[in-house]
């Protein structure tokens, strides 16, 4: 089956969900209310984002002469860079570090670039015993499901399947309440932590003037990944790098607020190298691992380049309502929601995955609420655009051209609306049946009753004295 | 080639189209650093982040403000003295056994009075013994008014894990560490450690959360269930 | 709008000439193009398009009662015709077009067209409108002056209706329920009608509410506005 029919069959089934529906809207909406009330602490935020989007801006339009500056400043204080072109070479590389360290459990602390790569099958398939320490992730990661959202992992739950999942992963009590479910998780990953050989982290954002990964979380899990394991791990996409120390006082509190509506996340944490002499703890080495996987695709698209922008906010996932009503899952892609399908074409192939881009009213509630203002659904426009420009679908490059030819010729444009609004209440009746020649829109529809007059009819009709000349 | 030569070559390559820049009017060009490095921010963030106020004592109770939102505890004292008597109620009224905590200006004359066992962090600590602390007591570099937070490094507060680690974490400050938003911070920073960075700088905003359970929050998901900041 | 909702067009043209314009409408003017412009076929949008583009050169302005619609000629017209030699006449045609509801606030300052609508009313923001054009307050403003109109706000205001033009045919369970979570919306506040600057959502709405049996009545704004009061 093809993506685009996979993904036809999930959203139906989820759209008519109404649980899942109920879930997600009280899910987002404590999200929604901490969001406003955060963007409406600054004092100007229209200010604020233009800003952020002028900083990415700067940094991704000089990516080359930035990325060479981090990696340099990095390998100056003994941390280990690689370059991984796709993902088999990111995972090869992980793989000869693993190997080299003679490792046999892995902590990780969230990265949706180690989903993106399929990092834990093989690492799994290599034999090790790889833990997700975030909550959410630890929760997807027993349920063997992909995250079903970029920042909330597991927002599709409810805590009645996580105790019952608990209680059969974990061999735990039951219970309802989440800050006993979230004790059972601790106590389980503490005994991780001290003993896993390596840690592997993401990160948020590359700090190229002083060779620093920011990590931005809320559990202290990414640090407690960064502390105690002898060899720590980092993968980046390349788009990460921002180009000052400085410029995290804006993006730092924007995330924040945009990613869960805080002031700031719990942990921002900068980590410039792996232990350095006279220092107390920390791990022996760090390899930092910097992931094209065709980013720099996307970077020569100049009419979209402004998608490598993106902070991995989740923002236009919470508002959008294609989301919110198919769900994380549906997309079948590792990025989701507006961002996912506008680079899931890019990433992954335009032809297979430009279905992303149709399944969108183009509402544009993305683009409004990006803090680093990518022009999301006009990108879902373009992508169209391309699609239809590389490869036509015949049947309706050629029912646009009859539609146009129609609309250029008056009378035969009335002559097809007199027919359709005679033929239109005998066919009333048919409405719910399947074999209804509009039923895509009559399965849950009316269509709407042409009026025997038509404007252009009134137009030509009404009575002269009543114009103005 | 190396995959590196590659990787940039591609970007090189793919940069020889020109993108439109974010927004309009079109502000000033940003020229190519080249080799001369990092042109100034294009903008100043202090001009769009929440408002601080001017004075110390608006910078103290905003702090305040965000501690208690955040549930963490903050108390502004008088003195050092103060600070011992706190602590060492907060021992017998915890019950510690045993506490964990690094050699420093503040810290070393407070924890050597403390009714309890105290574990002072020197290189090759054992981390089951950390772990098995009943709180991690630490110094800081700056508190962060703007947004409640408490900024330190490995090198202020006792390396990477003991800020983390043990169930509570206890940071003494100077009232004169304040600072008013993020950018002081930052600066602040800089001023301290000139090029030498120490290779953890962390921000830390409240006790360790999460919402990943039906979006309610709980404290103490890994990291400390408990943040206690005294500044004296 | 011409074979479908002829009364809000009809309204449209009523209500400027009450307030002293000339209202033409060449027969040129059939459909903006969105449908293959949205659809990616952007040659065939263009062939659709060229005619509207001329027959509007002579036009002062040129007003659109459809945010959609609008927003097509507004914002991406000059998109369609970048690098074509039509492009200068698209970006005239962009500057002197307005949506309905902005052309009598913005333009005109006319906020009192001295309608009576006695009724409860929630407005439903097109998105196009809201969004690519940002007429939030046009609309409201003159809601508000109509007499014996009770406007009634409802929470998702400005969550898209999931109309989206053929989107709403190639993922109908999707837009469906996108659909209802709007409908939903728009009962709890109690109102007897909703209204809106888009008839392409209302189209969608009403198949909606009157598939599901519900009383609640869509209506374009045109229409409540040209309900003239009996003096
Ligand atoms: S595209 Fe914008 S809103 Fe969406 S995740 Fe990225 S930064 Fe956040």
């Amino acid at each position: 089956m093809s993506f685009a029919s996979e993904f036809r069959n999930r959203a139906r089934v989820v759209a008519s969900n109404l649980r899942h529906r109920q879930i997600i809207r009280t899910a987002l909406g404590n999200y929604e209310t901490a969001r406003d009330r955060r963007k409406a602490t600054y004092q100007d935020w229209q200010g604020a984002r233009q800003l952020a989007a002028e900083t990415k801006w700067e940094a991704i339009n000089h990516l080359d002469h930035y990325l060479l500056d981090f990696s340099t400043r990095l390998e100056a204080r003994g941390t280990k860079v690689h370059w991984a072109s796709n993902a088999s070479q990111a995972r090869e590389i992980i793989l000869a570090i693993v190997q080299e360290k003679q490792a046999r459990s892995v902590i990780k602390s969230k990265a949706m670039t180690a989903e993106e790569i399929h990092l834990n099958e093989a690492l799994e398939k290599a034999g090790l015993k790889v833990v997700e320490s975030d909550l959410g992730e630890l929760i997807v990661q027993l349920r063997r499901e992909t995250p079903y959202h970029i920042v909330f992992p597991s927002m599709h739950l409810t805590r009645e399947e996580i105790s019952a999942l608990f209680e059969k992963e974990l061999g735990s009590a039951p219970t309802l309440d989440p800050e006993e479910l979230t004790m059972i998780a601790r106590r389980v990953l503490r005994g991780k932590y001290l003993t896993a050989d390596i840690g592997i982290t993401g990160g948020n954002f590359a700090v190229a003037e002083t060779g620093m990964v920011s990590i931005t979380e809320n559990e202290g899990n990414a640090r407690l990944t960064a502390a105690l394991p002898k060899t720590m791990i980092t993968l980046l996409g390349i788009e990460k790098i921002i180009p000052r120390l400085d410029d995290l006082a804006l993006f730092l509190p924007m995330l924040a607020t945009m990613g869960a509506g805080q002031a700031l996340t719990g942990y921002n944490t900068l980590y410039g190298g792996p232990r350095q002499p006279g220092e107390l703890d920390g791990p022996e080495e760090w390899h930092v691992v910097l992931l094209d996987n065709h980013r720099t695709e996307l970077l020569a698209d100049g009419e979209q380049r402004d998608a490598l922008h993106c902070i991995r906010c989740g923002a236009c996932l919470n508002v959008c309502p294609i989301f919110r009503n198919v769900g994380g899952h549906t997309y079948g892609t590792t990025y989701s929601g507006p961002i996912g399908s506008v680079i899931t074409p890019h990433l992954r192939g335009l032809q297979d995955w430009k279905h992303l881009s149709g399944a969108s009213s183009l509402c544009g509630a993305c683009t409004e609420t990006c803090p680093v203002k990518i022009d999301l659904h006009h990108h879902l426009l373009q992508n169209r655009r391309n699609a239809a420009q590389e490869r036509p679908d015949n049947l309706e490059e050629a029912a646009f051209g009859v539609f146009g030819w129609l609309t250029r010729r008056p009378a035969a444009w009335k002559t097809v609306r007199f027919i359709l609004q005679k033929i239109q209440p005998l066919t009333r009746q048919f409405q719910k049946k399947p074999w209804h020649p509009a039923k895509p829109w009559t399965q849950t529809r009316d269509l709407p009753v042409i009026p025997s007059e038509s404007f252009r009819d009134w137009w030509k009709n009404r009575p002269k004295t009543s114009k103005h000349d | 080639m190396t995959e590196k030569g590659q990787i940039l070559n591609r970007i090189r390559l793919a940069l020889k189209t020109n993108a439109p820049r974010p927004g309009h009017p079109a502000p000033a060009q940003v020229k190519n650093p080249g080799g001369s490095h990092h042109p100034p921010s294009p903008g100043e963030p202090r001009n769009w982040l929440p408002k601080v106020g001017e004075s110390v004592e608006e910078h103290r109770t905003l702090f305040a403000r965000n501690a208690a939102e955040l549930k963490a505890d903050f108390h502004w004292l008088d003195s050092l003295e103060d600070a011992r008597k706190l602590l060492n109620d907060m021992a017998s009224r915890e019950v510690w056994q045993k506490v964990a905590t690094h050699a420093g200006e503040c810290t070393s004359p407070l924890c050597s009075t403390l009714p309890c066992k105290v574990l002072t962090l020197s290189p090759g600590y054992d981390r089951n013994e950390l772990e098995s602390c009943n709180a991690g007591i630490s110094e800081c570099d700056f508190l962060v008014a703007q947004t409640g937070t408490v900024a330190l490094t490995n090198q202020s507060a006792g390396g990477r894990a003991l800020s983390v680690l043990p169930p509570h974490h206890i940071v003494l400050a100077r009232k004169h560490q304040l600072l008013a938003d993020l950018p002081a911070a930052f600066a602040g920073l800089r001023q301290k450690y000139g090029d030498n960075f120490p290779t953890m700088i962390s921000l830390i905003t409240g006790p360790s959360r999460t919402g990943d359970i039906e979006r309610i929050l709980v404290l103490g998901a890994h990291g400390p269930k408990k943040l206690t900041i005294l500044a004296f | 709008m011409d074979a479908l909702y002829p009364r809000a067009a009809i309204s449209m043209v009523e209500i400027l000439e009450r307030l002293g314009h000339r209202v033409l409408c060449p027969d040129a003017l059939v459909c903006c193009g969105q449908p293959a412009f949205n659809s990616g076929y952007w040659d065939q949008a263009r062939a659709v398009a060229q005619p509207v583009l001329e027959s509007l050169q002579d036009a002062e302005a040129i007003v659109i009662g459809s945010g959609s619609c609008g927003a097509m000629l507004k914002i991406f017209y000059p998109q369609l015709f970048d690098k074509t030699p039509q492009k200068e006449m698209a970006c005239g045609v962009a500057a002197r077009t307005w949506e309905f509801s902005s052309f009598l606030v913005d333009k005109l300052g006319v906020t009192d067209l001295g309608a009576a609508f006695p009724h409860r009313v929630t407005f439903h923001d097109g998105c196009h409108g809201l969004r690519e054009l940002g007429l939030k307050q046009p609309p409201r403003t003159l809601l508000r002056s109509v007499q014996g109109l009770e406007l009634l706000e409802m929470k998702e205001a400005e969550t898209c209706c999931g109309f989206g033009g053929a989107f709403s045919a190639k993922f109908p369970m999707i837009s469906s329920a996108m659909g209802d979570v709007k409908c939903h919306s728009a009962l709890e506040t109690g109102a007897e009608y909703m209204v809106s600057n888009d008839s392409s959502c209302l189209m969608h709405l009403q198949g909606l509410l009157s598939r599901q049996g519900k009383s609640l009545k869509t209506m374009h704004l045109a229409e409540v506005l040209n309900c003239v009061k009996k003096n």
